[in-house]
């Protein structure tokens, strides 16, 4: 094959990012064998969903970034519609209405939210100048708002509060003045503690989402229930020391006292086999990730670029904040995997599909630097 | 796409963006703003979840520890063998047996419903065996045992057994049961065990009993429960969530229970139980020297097999409600007016506090008057004994001799006597449920009854009946007391312990009674020729059983009134019920110039101690002289 001038040689491949998210993959699929109880089957599923999502990165990472901005506008209407179409005809799982059954496949529309939603703010603010002004601020954060809301109501607290957060990164990258940063935040907080300590709660929480916030505060007070699954969680993180319990040899997973130990859980698994060491380690890898991401960012030529690749690194952070600290007793338990370690096909795709994202807007800057 | 051209998406990139001079402004904005994101941000945010992981990890690190060793290690019981226990000639009265059961694990069954069905063609399944089985089976894990059938039969498990690969899932296990080869033969000396009920469990050491299954209910079994259990062993197991045991870790083996050797003679007590069969009554023979109890016998008996797992409802009620009350131990429970088997510890009484001499002589015409009364005290005799010394007073069973031994020597003097022979209070023999007796005193007298004592009772008091009960295991003791001249033993079942592992023997402790001290020894000889010549004598009252006698013994017969027969009335057996008949008693030991075996005979309603309870004790006696005794 000739090579030309138009196709990249590394096919827009950041090198640096790959070897971090292939590290990644093979840390998952290490502890996903020890957790799932040494089973090849899941092992093998796994490996199928880490394919496919590179391959749908690699694909992404093809597209130019004036191309996504172009087609932005038509996503989000599409996954707009398909919002509502779960509210009205969505699937029932787990006491929450968040599928869309399609016949031969059951789908997620918030997933794809979480890419769409920066990709609509950083297209609002793409042609506009920065900082922006309060009008389109306010219009910013109706576009953010609406599909939060529908989120929210499947119920899914968890991803409606990413989808939000993500969304808001945008605009704090897009250089909103830091008064409203901090007005905001206090006034959140205030809303919080309104809505916590009043009987509000019970207008605005789910009773099974107030269970998670109570259990948060006092895991023991429900150990067999809602509790259970932080204490052992906890205890599996604790026994695990400094060194961990070894490869295959953590007593919490493979006893089957930690529940969800190969999906939202998962953390706690790799805790209690490679210890505090392990950790440390895995985290090393996510802040070079994240590190790399950002680069990516300050790196992009045009804004459109500069605020999606912001936007999805730090996305990817809150993940990792957000299941973290949950698994380790922190924040409440919200159902959020850790990303590309978890099992789970829908959070790997969507999260290599932002880094194809991100690795597209690296490529077209290199290109224009050549 | 790549097929675009580069050119043309660089200008409608830079045409999108409209203020081209800004953007050298924006991009440092957004750069500021990405670095305080990843300074302030990231980095404080991923040192506060290392801050929370050194917490749990290295702070709280032995706190979890401890849970999730507690999550996943159990401690198992496991039950000790049941010491056995075997009479003193090493013959096996109480042993352990496998019993065996039927269990099925359903997490293995592919086809429940089907399976039943087949089993239940191989071997009896009852209708109540399917119900305990379903309920069960709804309370339990699906990979543990649930019992189907318990106590198979050898035909049923070498039934099963051949074709047991054709049922996966379904199990044949063994589990220890206690087992009395020989069934009734000292049945009430060795009591049983039974299932641990409720009341027991909150007495025990709930750890140590953690895994045993059975308890001794009454006899020796019961009495020596704490050495016949053994110690709880344990194991260390990893289970699952589900409690699934995955491994064993570690292991302490259980120490059986002690094995015991009794005193008994299981011959002897055989013969013996042979001699009393179809009557009401009891036995006790004792080693005068040691205190071993020889033989313990009480009529009717039981199989005492049948309460090691329990007796359907209507054999329970057929045992507990029959008239002649084969559960109730009578030679330690029950307490009988001892009559005239205590006169020669009445006499011995007068001549140690001096109130008589063995010399002394009393006029019997048959009957006997209280001073300034009108009441005749009947002796048995109606035509009376005339003149009779304590000699052959204790020959001939006269009555009113002891009337009016009793009547000097007044009643507390009395009773503080007899109490020094094992009367009136409990021997202390190794089995559990042994009753006390009754030697009346004035006190006593106005505690229970709230009246005085009158001077009558005291008489009839110093023939053995009214007031004065006694057990036949204490006449065993006192007749012993009686034959050692003061220096007697407690009465002991138990001979040896054994340590089954180490097989070391260990003698019980036996308590040296209070010996009784006369202030002088040859009144024993008084005593103790008056019984003499109960046997030997011409006139004795057992003179019937002194007949080629190869051995020299010692006896007292005594009758006890079960009905209080009317001034001048006469007592007609005939006319009688037989359950008002008199209790036929005999006390002896023999040989008497170094005595081998005392022995106390009781037949409820037997009519006459001579004819009824004497020669049973003979043919007793002469089995332990020739055939036991001789062999040690």
């Amino acid at each position: 094959m000739r090579v030309s001038w138009k196709v990249s040689p590394t096919l827009n491949l950041d090198i640096p990012l790959l070897l971090g998210l292939f590290t990644l993959s093979g840390i998952s699929l290490a502890v996903l064998y020890s957790a799932s109880g040494e089973s090849m089957a899941i092992l093998i599923k796994q490996s199928i969903r880490l394919g496919i999502g590179f391959f749908v990165m690699l694909l992404l990472a093809q597209v130019r970034s004036q191309q996504l901005m172009r087609w932005t506008p038509i996503f989000y209407v599409i996954g707009m519609a398909m919002l509502v179409a779960v509210l009205l005809v969505g699937t029932v799982g787990k006491g929450a209405q968040r599928w869309l059954d399609l016949g031969f496949m059951r789908f997620q529309p918030s997933e794809i939210m979480k890419v769409i939603v920066p990709l609509t703010i950083a297209w609002y603010f793409a042609d506009k100048p920065l900082p922006p002004n309060y009008k389109r601020l306010g219009f910013a954060l109706i576009l953010i708002l609406i599909p939060t809301l529908l989120i929210a109501k499947q119920p899914d607290l968890g991803t409606s509060l990413l989808i939000a957060a993500s969304g808001i990164f945008v605009l704090l990258l897009a250089g909103i003045p830091w008064a409203l940063v901090f007005g905001a935040l206090l006034a959140g907080g205030g809303a919080v503690a309104a809505v916590t300590l009043t009987p509000l709660r019970e207008y605005v929480f789910h009773p099974y989402q107030w269970r998670r916030i109570q259990t948060l505060l006092n895991p023991e007070s429900d150990p067999l229930g809602s509790g259970y699954h932080i204490i052992q969680s906890k205890i599996a993180i604790g026994s695990g020391g400094l060194y961990g319990k070894g490869w295959l040899n953590g007593t919490q997973s493979h006893l089957e006292f930690l529940p969800e130990r190969s999906t939202d859980f998962i953390f706690a698994v790799l805790s209690e086999e490679f210890g505090l060491m392990g950790v440390i380690a895995l985290l090393m890898v996510y802040v070079f990730i994240i590190t790399r991401g950002l680069y990516i960012a300050t790196q992009a030529q045009g804004i459109f670029g500069k605020l999606v690749a912001g936007s999805i690194t730090l996305t990817f952070f809150v993940y990792i904040f957000v299941n973290i600290g949950m698994v380790s007793g922190l924040l409440p338990v919200v159902g959020l995997p850790l990303p590309l370690i978890s099992y789970g096909g829908t959070s790997i795709v969507s999260i290599l599909s932002g880094f194809g994202i991100l690795m597209g807007v690296h490529a077209h800057k290199r290109l224009l630097s050549e | 796409m790549s097929e675009q051209s580069p050119l043309k998406s660089q200008k409608s990139h830079y045409s999108s963006s409209m203020l081209l001079k800004n953007a050298i402004a924006e991009s440092r904005l957004f750069n500021d703003r990405v670095l305080i994101a990843w300074g302030l941000v990231i980095c404080m945010i991923v040192l506060i979840l290392i801050g929370r992981m050194f917490h749990l990890q290295v702070l709280s690190y032995d706190h979890f520890t401890t849970l999730s060793e507690r999550n996943r290690l159990k401690i198992l019981p496991i039950p000790p063998t049941r010491g056995l226990i075997y009479d003193r000639n090493g013959i096996v009265l109480a042993k352990n047996l496998p019993s065996y059961t039927l269990e099925i694990i359903p997490e293995k069954v592919t086809d429940l419903d089907a399976l039943l069905l087949e089993l239940q063609q191989q071997i009896s399944i009852s209708e109540s065996d399917l119900k305990r089985f379903h309920r069960s089976r709804k309370r339990t894990r699906r990979f543990k045992r649930i019992p189907l059938r318990f106590r198979l039969t050898q035909r049923e498990v070498a039934r099963l057994s051949v074709r047991i690969h054709e049922f996966p899932g379904v199990e044949i296990n063994a589990t220890l049961s206690r087992y009395y080869p020989l069934g009734e033969i000292g049945g009430h000396a060795l009591g049983y065990v039974g299932r641990i009920n409720e009341q027991e469990l909150k007495r025990l050491d709930v750890s140590d009993y953690s895994a045993t299954q059975y308890i001794g209910k009454t006899g020796i079994e019961r009495y020596y429960e704490d050495e016949l259990h053994g110690t709880v062993g344990f194991q260390q197991v990893e289970t699952n969530v589900r409690g699934r045991i995955l491994r064993v870790m570690e292991r302490q083996n259980p120490v059986p229970g002690k094995n015991l050797y009794l005193n008994m003679d299981i011959n002897l007590q055989r013969f013996a139980e042979r001699l009393l069969a179809g009557e009401r009554g009891a036995l006790v023979a004792i080693e005068p020297a040691t205190g071993g109890v020889l033989a313990l016998v009480s009529t009717p008996g039981y199989d005492p097999n049948l309460f090691v797992n329990g007796l359907d409802h209507k054999t329970y009620q057929q045992l507990r409600l029959s008239l002649d009350r084969p559960l109730f131990n009578r030679a330690i429970r029950g307490q009988y007016p001892p009559g005239s088997t205590i006169k020669p510890i009445v006499g011995l009484a007068g001549l140690e506090y001096g109130v008589r001499q063995a010399g002394t002589r009393t006029w019997c015409p048959g009957w006997y008057k209280l001073p300034k009364q009108s009441h005749k005290y009947r002796d048995w005799k109606r035509s009376g004994h005339g003149h009779v010394s304590f000699h052959q007073s204790v020959e001939q069973s006269c009555d009113v001799y002891f009337y009016d031994l009793a009547h000097d020597l007044g009643i507390n003097r009395l009773s503080t006597f007899l109490q020094q022979f094992g009367l009136g209070h409990p021997t202390e023999i190794d089995i559990s449920g042994e009753l006390g007796g009754l030697i009346p005193t004035r006190e006593w007298k106005e505690r229970r009854y709230g009246t005085a004592w009158y001077p009558g009772e005291t008489l009839i008091a110093g023939i053995g009946q009214g007031f004065v009960l006694a057990t036949p295991v204490q006449l065993a003791v006192s007749t012993a007391t009686l034959a050692m001249r003061g220096k007697a033993r407690q009465p002991r079942l138990v001979f040896m312990t054994e340590d089954a592992e180490q097989k070391q023997m260990q003698p019980t402790t036996t308590k040296t009674l209070k010996e009784i001290q006369l202030k002088n020894p040859e009144y024993w000889d008084d005593a103790i020729g008056g019984m003499e010549a109960v046997v030997h004598g011409i006139r004795g009252t057992a003179r019937r059983q002194g007949k080629d006698l190869s051995y020299h013994m010692a006896g007292k017969t005594g009758t006890a009134q079960v009905v209080k027969i009317a001034q001048d009335a006469r007592y007609d057996a005939d006319k009688l019920d037989k359950k008002y008949h008199d209790h036929a008693l005999f006390v002896a030991f023999a040989p008497i110039e170094k005595p081998e075996i005392a022995i106390a005979v009781l037949v409820e309603n037997g009519g006459s101690g001579s004819r009824t309870a004497a020669p049973i004790a003979r043919q007793v006696i002469d089995y332990y002289l020739e055939e036991v005794s001789r062999n040690y």
